[in-house]
């Protein structure tokens, strides 16, 4: 494939009111060709929004949006040469799974005459283009392997078949920018799991720009090349998976993209402790800074003289593989969740005294208006 | 505890008698409304009765055999199916065309709206009244205006040709503000993703987003339209009454008159009944006919 086949998207300034309230904005976004980026945020945090604005199905209040150097922000969606595949799916319900996944075809390869019932298909060189038509559609419907439900209408199929030939609408015309507005969402979990994987795959067969949309960190974290966390309309982070999680830019990043949870400690809480001497000097800045750290950066350790933190375990969950001990600890608002062996979560038992030790390399310290403040591991060293 | 057992309690622990009370109201109502005026037609059909006279006489299916062999029946017959074949295409898509337009609009839905209702809401009598005078040959309104427009003036409702033409138009636009409420409904339940979905896979303007959604996802409600409408049509009484009383020269004899005039101008109430049934087969088979065609054709 040659560079005409994806194409950058350039998102600059761009903001959206409804009714006089700023849904989104102001955004700059720049996706590289062929990058699979994915935009990740709670629900109304204005992802789909911004995705929709790309697609041509919103128009923006301010900003501009080019695609491969061209600006389309006014452009229709028609003349963007974007795909989108909808949450819902948006199946032609009327139409059989190969009329489906043609329309996109039918539509762009035949005239207005030649498309109208009845008379279109008489039309002079209508016939050439039909067949040419359905080999594609057989094509693009066996690469996803649904080439046996081509005369089925879309009410007859699973979910995941479903998903299947909107995915088979969506790429059959071989567009430049791809959209994907939480496709998976309405799969259960193991259909999920394979799905993301095909989905990769595809990205990787095809190498069109795409955007995917997804409240679910799982789907952001295993399948982009880049995500964006995105807050109350504005776009807080965007790098490769393991930037953003392993250095988060705010709190609310580095509590979104975080599981179980991120835990939080007023630095007051342990601003007498050893840890909070070699954090000290940093603190003494800001004093109402918080402390944040993931579950794995702290360890279990058998003594109070080594521990950091201390408090009584409340909670124990094991997933087999991983266990995870929640312990109420004086200060913190909500419970320390510490990733534990499976082995020592089965010996720990409700209401017992468990200290922890915190890996400073793997704390993040932010402050009263949740930016992180970075020199910290300069003073942790 | 015993919630489960309330809801775990079998049917059968209803008796008959708690049963026939609780549907004792509907069953009373439905029979003295509906089913036994129907079944006394039926039974009428098959006599020689006629209303305010004693006694009456069962005479088979002479009825309907008189009714095969009068010209005037088959002329109302006529009249109806091309009254109804004017008024169902041009009620449902200028219904429909109102509908898409009032949809797209952002402003003043809601007068245009009430603008189109209002002529279902008003009374016919009173309306076909106003429509006489409108279509008056020489002081009335349309001749004013075909007279602007270079056009011979034409005796709308005197002219034998005219006269149920005329009459379709008031029935159009009876109905045009019923079948919009309709369409406005179907429209707004039509996914907003598929449009969109459509949009994205290049439907350029009007035209292909409605043959490839709109049209087609309004199926159901355009079935439901139909039916309606023709019946509604069949129905045909008010404007024939007060506006051409079945003239000129039984040009607009439609059946609804027809049976109106046996039954109550020459009291031929069993000859009336035979019409009834007639009518009301004929209903009955294009309800039916639309529910089978629902079930299989219009739904996904």
């Amino acid at each position: 494939m040659t560079d005409i086949d994806n194409a950058a998207i350039d998102a600059t300034g761009l903001t959206k009111q409804f009714g006089g309230h700023r849904v989104l904005g102001p955004v700059d976004l720049s996706v590289r060709p062929g990058e699979f980026l994915t935009l990740v945020g709670p629900s109304g945090c204005g992802k789909s929004t911004l995705l929709r604005l790309i697609a041509g199905l919103e128009t923006a209040s301010e900003g501009s949006i080019r695609i491969a150097g061209r600006i389309v922000t006014d452009a229709p969606p028609r003349a963007r040469d974007v795909a989108m595949v909808f949450q819902n799916y948006a199946l032609y319900p009327h139409l059989t799974v190969a009329q489906n996944i043609a329309v996109p075809l039918r539509m762009r390869r035949l005239s207005l005459p030649q498309r109208l019932p009845v008379v279109g298909p008489l039309l002079p060189r209508s016939a050439a283009t039909l067949s040419q038509i359905n080999d594609d559609v057989e094509q693009t419907a066996k690469s996803l392997g649904i080439g046996h439900l081509l005369s089925r209408k879309p009410a007859q199929l699973s979910g995941g078949q479903r998903q299947r030939v909107a995915l088979g609408r969506a790429i059959v015309r071989k567009p430049r920018v791809f959209l994907l507005d939480e496709p998976l969402s309405n799969l259960d979990a193991q259909l999920r799991v394979q799905m993301r994987s095909e989905l990769v795959q595809l990205h990787r067969r095809l190498r069109v720009t795409l955007i995917y949309v997804t409240h679910d960190q799982a789907e952001a974290m295993t399948m982009s090349s880049r995500i964006a966390v995105m807050f109350a309309g504005e776009i807080l982070q965007i790098g490769t998976p393991e930037a953003v999680y392993d250095d988060p830019d705010h709190l609310k990043v580095a509590s979104f993209i975080s599981n179980p949870g991120l835990n939080t400690l007023p630095f007051i809480a342990i601003a007498n402790t050893q840890l909070g001497c070699q954090l000290g000097a940093m603190a003494s800045a800001s004093p109402d800074c918080t402390i944040a750290f993931r579950p794995e950066a702290c360890a279990t350790v058998s003594s109070g003289e080594q521990s950091d933190l201390s408090g009584r375990l409340i909670f124990c969950e094991r997933f087999g593989a991983e266990a995870f001990a929640h312990i109420a600890v004086d200060y913190a608002e909500h419970p320390i969740i510490a990733r534990v062996e499976p082995g020592n979560a089965a010996r720990m038992s409700c209401d017992q005294l468990v200290h922890l030790s915190l890996d400073v390399s793997k704390l993040f310290l932010f402050g009263s208006d949740g930016s992180r403040l970075r020199h910290q591991r300069r003073a942790a060293a | 505890m015993t919630m489960t057992s309330t809801f775990d309690r079998p049917v059968r622990q209803y008796n008959f008698g708690t049963m026939s009370l609780l549907v004792f109201p509907a069953t009373a109502l439905l029979l003295a409304f509906l089913v036994l005026p129907t079944a006394v037609v039926v039974v009428l059909s098959f006599t020689d009765y006629e209303l305010g006279m004693d006694g009456l006489r069962y005479i088979g299916l002479s009825n309907y055999s008189d009714m095969l062999a009068d010209r005037v029946f088959w002329q109302s017959v006529r009249n109806t199916a091309l009254y109804v074949a004017l008024v169902v295409p041009g009620s449902i898509f200028t219904a429909l065309a109102v509908a898409l337009l009032i949809e797209r609009r952002r402003a003043l839905t809601r007068f245009y709206k009430v603008a189109f209702f209002l002529p279902v809401t008003a009374t016919l009598v009173a309306m076909a009244t106003v429509w006489e005078f409108i279509l008056h040959p020489s002081i009335g309104l349309a001749n004013h205006l075909l007279k602007v427009l270079g056009v011979d003036p034409v005796r709308f409702l005197s002219d034998p040709d005219w006269a149920i033409v005329s009459l379709a138009v008031i029935g159009i636009w009876q109905s045009i503000g019923f079948n919009m409420v309709l369409f406005l409904a179907g429209l707004s339940s039509i996914p907003k993703e598929i449009d969109e979905a459509a949009a994205l896979d290049g439907a350029a303007g009007g035209i292909d987003r409605f043959l490839i959604v709109t049209w087609p996802l309004l199926g159901p409600t355009t079935l439901f339209v139909t039916i309606t409408t023709a019946i509604n049509a069949m129905r045909v009484f008010e404007s024939v009454a007060v506006i051409t009383q079945g003239g000129p020269n039984k040009a607009t004899e439609v059946i609804l008159y027809s049976i109106y005039l046996e039954a109550f101008q020459y009291f031929r109430t069993g000859y009336a009944s035979a019409l009834t049934v007639v009518f009301l087969l004929v209903t009955v088979s294009l309800i039916i006919l639309q529910m089978r065609v629902a079930d299989r054709k219009v739904h996904y």
